[in-house]
């Protein structure tokens, strides 16, 4: 190596053929599959439909009418009926469509950050802070997830920030502990070792070697709580704990239609049907995304 | 075995702190003065000073901590805001009653998942297969109070097959095997099973697939083991895996209860929880979160302790 | 102006006479999990281990799985901290504050890993992975990218096909001579193998084992050789350092050992191995049954247990390590005549 570091001796080829890189064969298998893509094109269009809700909406989600309520699906001016006090449901399922998807994907997005950030450090530096931060998250881990949410923002009071923050603390533990078990197993490799072997400090360790190869996977496990989240979400407006009316939610608007199941029946279900669609939609992109991810590299 | 046992029971003990902890934390969440969770807003103010110190929150936090933890011990959960009796013996109660929707769910979704899971791990990518896929996937995704309204909807609406609401006619409160209680429960039961039904099939079906397809199976079949002799291979290395399955789900049926029972009015301690946020009735609020708590806590110790009976490599680690 | 000068060789200090590495007194005791009561039991990995390694030699390291060939590399590369003892490189002490720093000895020292998939990073490209260490240490990108490019040349592997590679499009042994060349990257003096060719096929495994021995003639290396193949070790070492259960032995020349090897495990070792030459066979019986478990290691000599010459002494005290004559040494009770075993006078 003498003569040759010092003096490189360039190769005298022209740069390299780069191999695709692992997120453009992830990239190239989600395109193979048509399921996951339907499920994200039908996601996209949910996503639009709320965000563009005030273009879209045919009326006012919140004008009232007493002598309009609970017109059946097909009442004409509204194509999806009235609610109980004759607002119009096109309109409030899109409004809806806002809530609902900010409750539910925001406190995964919450918990992604900070429960993945107390994994990742637990999982890489181990010992006690481990210790402390797993046994912490284990108390959490203490309750069923519907118990935690509902006894967090039973106490904080109802309110779409209390409830988004009850999610938060929801997701922690289970992201946290993932984050955790994955930074571990590739802590583990030698990879590592040969990073720390050539002098390289953690924070460098941590970004070059570690975030690179433990993000997919708690991206992943993220992704499949988005489904358990909007549902979630809401569950606790559906109680009466997210936000509150006259606010358009799925969730709310199911609790305030559940009076309706003996006049339209049919009207009634027709946010959790949004519900369960989104959720399905969810899972079936998240489950696409793992496969895809299982790529070899 | 005894020393696994007495460790896991050492360790749930700051679990278990832990959780008290919390539950008490949740008084402090609560916005305004934590007084104003015990007494009513109106009430006169020498009252409001007398309770402080006797509720001690005129001392500091840790201390309180500590007031809080022996009445706890003492069994004593306090008194419910809005009726003034005391929550223990509300909380039985409605214990009993969530505890028969949850057997009842627990029994259904799960002899229901594992046989779909087993069929569809032992036939994988066969028709039972994809049945159960749909099935689990529908289970996982469904918002189960959702479900129940729609539930109620086709077959007490439109059909008129069963009840709706309450645990039994009258509104009456308490349990008996009769016909009618029965037929109140069915709903509510079916609609709670679907969630455990999909997971525990889903890692039913996982399990039996991995463990067909390990050597030592192979090696069974190669040696001409006929299927009873292979099937009780598999059940006993599937057995640890549904059994931490199926414990913890029983404990998510028991949490998550509330849903459920807010759509039938069914009496148990979601319909209290519920009572509870309403009424800002924060002894109540803890006294039910607490016991439900404890009872997943308990309950993770005795899935540990039967998955190390069952599989003893999970006694060393 | 580049920035390759901070990759320039580390210059010797104490001469050919001074050892490259010596290792006094190395110790690792892992915690492991016991009971309720009584004092935290410990796995002796690395019991007390001293050894040196010459400028220039190959010093092949053997013995059965668990009995701490891999901890010890790892404490030398401090990716473990020991317990105890010291580890001196070219007479600086490393660690101390007058001595030499953690991260100049890891430019001094490098290690190759037995397991070439897992000791490639999968998201990083080759390039990308030969050129970090230079980086770390200050080169630039550009810079660094040219010494990955001579680096994968010196190993073997054509840059311009290699160099935007994955690990996974490589075979095993292309990503070994990958991990030689990342090991290489900072110009070390001391190389440690931790059974760098044993995964390979035997065709691959030689070819490999060829460009070691080319490497260390061309720059000028020192290898610390640790492998389960006692052939290979005979090929590629001047010395070998024979470890059971957290301790050393028997060290020696390479002819010494293998020709006249002393200690008992050493003899059962070679027993049951194949060889073509007849004056290598020993008439030691081949060993019994698994090693003990190192959380409650035997007594006295730690061989004892599976010892056909185990006598009470053996039980009551451990063996001092005794010269038998250039530079061959070994830790057993029957080559020290002052150990009262019975059979002792017979060896000495």
């Amino acid at each position: 190596m003498e003569a040759t570091a010092a003096k490189p001796s360039f190769p005298a080829k022209p740069k390299a053929a780069r191999s695709p890189g692992y997120w453009t064969m992830v990239g190239r298998r989600l395109r193979r599959d048509p399921v996951t893509m339907a499920c994200l094109a039908l996601l996209l269009a949910i996503v639009l439909s709320a965000v563009f809700a005030d273009l879209l909406a045919p009326a006012d989600p919140y004008k009232t009418s007493m002598i309009r309520r609970l017109k059946p699906i097909g009442t004409p001016n509204h194509p999806l009926g009235t609610d109980e006090l004759g607002r119009d449901m096109l309109s409030r399922l899109l409004y809806g469509g806002r809530m609902s998807l900010v409750m539910g994907i925001t406190p995964v997005l919450n918990a992604l950050a900070i429960g993945g950030l107390l994994g990742i450090v637990a999982g890489f530096f181990g010992g006690r802070l481990n210790m402390a931060i797993m046994r912490t998250m284990d108390v959490l881990y203490a309750f069923p997830s519907v118990l935690l949410a509902v006894a967090i923002s039973g106490a904080l009071g109802s309110g779409l920030t209390n409830a988004i923050v009850a999610l938060t603390i929801v997701f922690i533990p289970p992201l946290a502990r993932i984050a955790e078990t994955v930074t571990t197993q590739v802590r583990g490799l030698d990879f590592v070792d040969a990073a720390r072997a050539s002098g390289a400090g953690s924070l460098t360790i941590i970004r070059v070697h570690l975030l690179p190869n433990v993000l997919g996977p708690i991206f992943v496990y993220a992704s499949s709580l988005i489904s358990v989240s909007i549902i979630l979400a809401s569950g606790l407006s559906f109680l009466g704990l997210g936000v509150e009316p006259p606010q358009a939610e799925w969730g709310l608007m199911l609790n305030t239609l559940r009076q309706a199941i003996y006049v339209q029946p049919w009207v009634a279900v027709l946010p959790g049907a949004l519900i369960f669609l989104t959720s399905i939609c969810c899972n079936l992109a998240s489950d696409g995304l793992r496969t895809a991810m299982e790529v070899k590299l | 075995m005894f020393t696994y046992i007495l460790r896991r029971i050492l360790y749930i003990v700051p679990i278990a702190l832990g959780v008290t902890l919390l539950v008490f934390g949740l008084v402090h969440i609560a916005p305004g003065d934590p007084l104003n969770a015990v007494v009513g807003p109106d009430a006169p103010a020498e009252v409001v000073e007398q309770l402080r110190r006797a509720y001690g929150f005129d001392q500091p936090l840790p201390i309180q901590y500590l007031i809080y933890l022996g009445h706890v011990l003492t069994g004593d959960l306090g008194q419910s805001v809005a009726t003034g009796r005391p929550v223990a013996a509300d909380l039985g109660r409605a214990l009993a009653n969530t505890l028969v929707l949850s057997i009842g769910a627990a029994l259904v979704g799960f002899t229901s998942g594992t046989l779909l899971g087993a069929l569809a791990g032992w036939h994988r990518g066969g028709l039972v297969d994809r049945f159960a896929t749909i099935l689990t996937l529908i289970g996982v995704s469904v918002p189960h109070y959702w479900l129940g309204m729609v539930l109620v909807i086709v077959l007490s609406v439109e059909l008129n097959l069963l009840p709706a609401m309450g645990m039994a006619p009258g509104g009456a409160a308490g349990w008996g095997f009769t016909g009618e209680h029965l037929a109140h429960a069915v709903l509510p039961v079916i609609t709670m099973s679907v969630i455990p039904m999909g997971i525990v099939a889903r890692s039913v079906r996982a399990t039996v697939a991995d463990v067909l397809h390990q050597e030592f199976v192979q090696a069974l079949r190669a040696k001409g083991l006929g299927r009873g002799p292979v099937l009780r291979h598999v059940v006993r290395n599937v057995a640890p895996t549904v059994v931490s399955v199926l414990g913890l789900q029983f404990g998510y049926l028991l949490g998550g209860s509330i849903l459920i029972e807010t759509v039938f009015s069914w009496p148990g301690t979601g319909f209290l929880l519920n009572e509870a946020i309403f009424k800002r009735d924060i002894p109540l609020l803890q006294g039910t979160i607490l016991m439900l708590g404890l009872f997943f806590v308990l309950l993770n110790l005795l899935v540990d302790i039967a998955q190390a009976a069952l599989d003893p490599r999970m006694r060393r680690s | 102006m580049t920035s390759l000068h901070r990759l320039d060789p580390v210059p010797d200090i104490g001469g050919p006479q001074q050892p490259l590495l010596s290792v006094g007194n190395l110790t690792k005791h892992f915690p492991v999990r016991g009971g309720l009561t009584g004092p935290k039991p410990v796995a002796r990995a690395v019991d007390g281990v001293s050894f040196s390694v010459a400028k220039g030699e190959t010093l092949g390291v053997v013995g059965e799985s668990g009995c701490g060939k891999s901890t010890t590399a790892r404490l030398l590369m401090r990716l473990i901290e020991p317990d105890g003892g010291d580890i001196v490189f070219d007479g600086e002490t490393v660690g101390t504050r007058s001595g030499l720093s953690l991260r100049e000895l890891r430019r001094r020292m490098q290690m190759v890993f037995q397991d070439s998939y897992a000791s490639l990073n999968p998201r990083l490209t080759i390039a990308d992975s030969l050129a970090f260490a230079p980086m770390v240490h200050g080169v630039s990108r550009r810079d660094a990218t040219a010494v990955a490019g001579d680096l994968l040349g010196r190993v073997g592997l054509d840059p311009g096909t290699f160099m935007g590679r994955y690990p996974h499009e490589l075979s095993g042994g292309q990503r070994q001579r990958v991990n030689i060349a990342r090991a290489l990257a900072l110009r070390p003096r001391l190389v440690i193998l931790d059974e760098a060719v044993s995964a390979l096929d035997k065709s691959v495994e030689a070819q490999v084992l060829n460009l070691l021995v080319e490497l260390k003639r061309q720059l000028d290396l020192t290898y610390i050789f640790i492998s389960h193949d006692l052939n290979v070790v005979h090929y590629i070492s001047d010395r070998v350092l024979v470890m059971y259960l957290g301790k050393v032995a028997e060290v020696g020349p390479v002819e010494a050992i293998y020709g006249r090897p002393a200690h008992p495990y050493t003899r059962a070792l070679f027993s049951a191995r194949l060889s073509m030459d007849p004056d290598e066979r020993t008439a030691a019986a081949p060993l019994q049954g698994d090693p003990p478990n190192p959380i409650n290691p035997p007594s006295g000599c730690r061989f004892r247990t599976r010892c056909p010459h185990a006598t009470g002494v053996c039980a009551e005290r451990e063996p001092v390590p005794m010269d038998l004559g250039g530079g061959h040494i070994v830790a057993c009770h029957l080559h020290d005549s002052a150990s009262g075993h019975p059979e002792a006078h017979a060896y000495a």
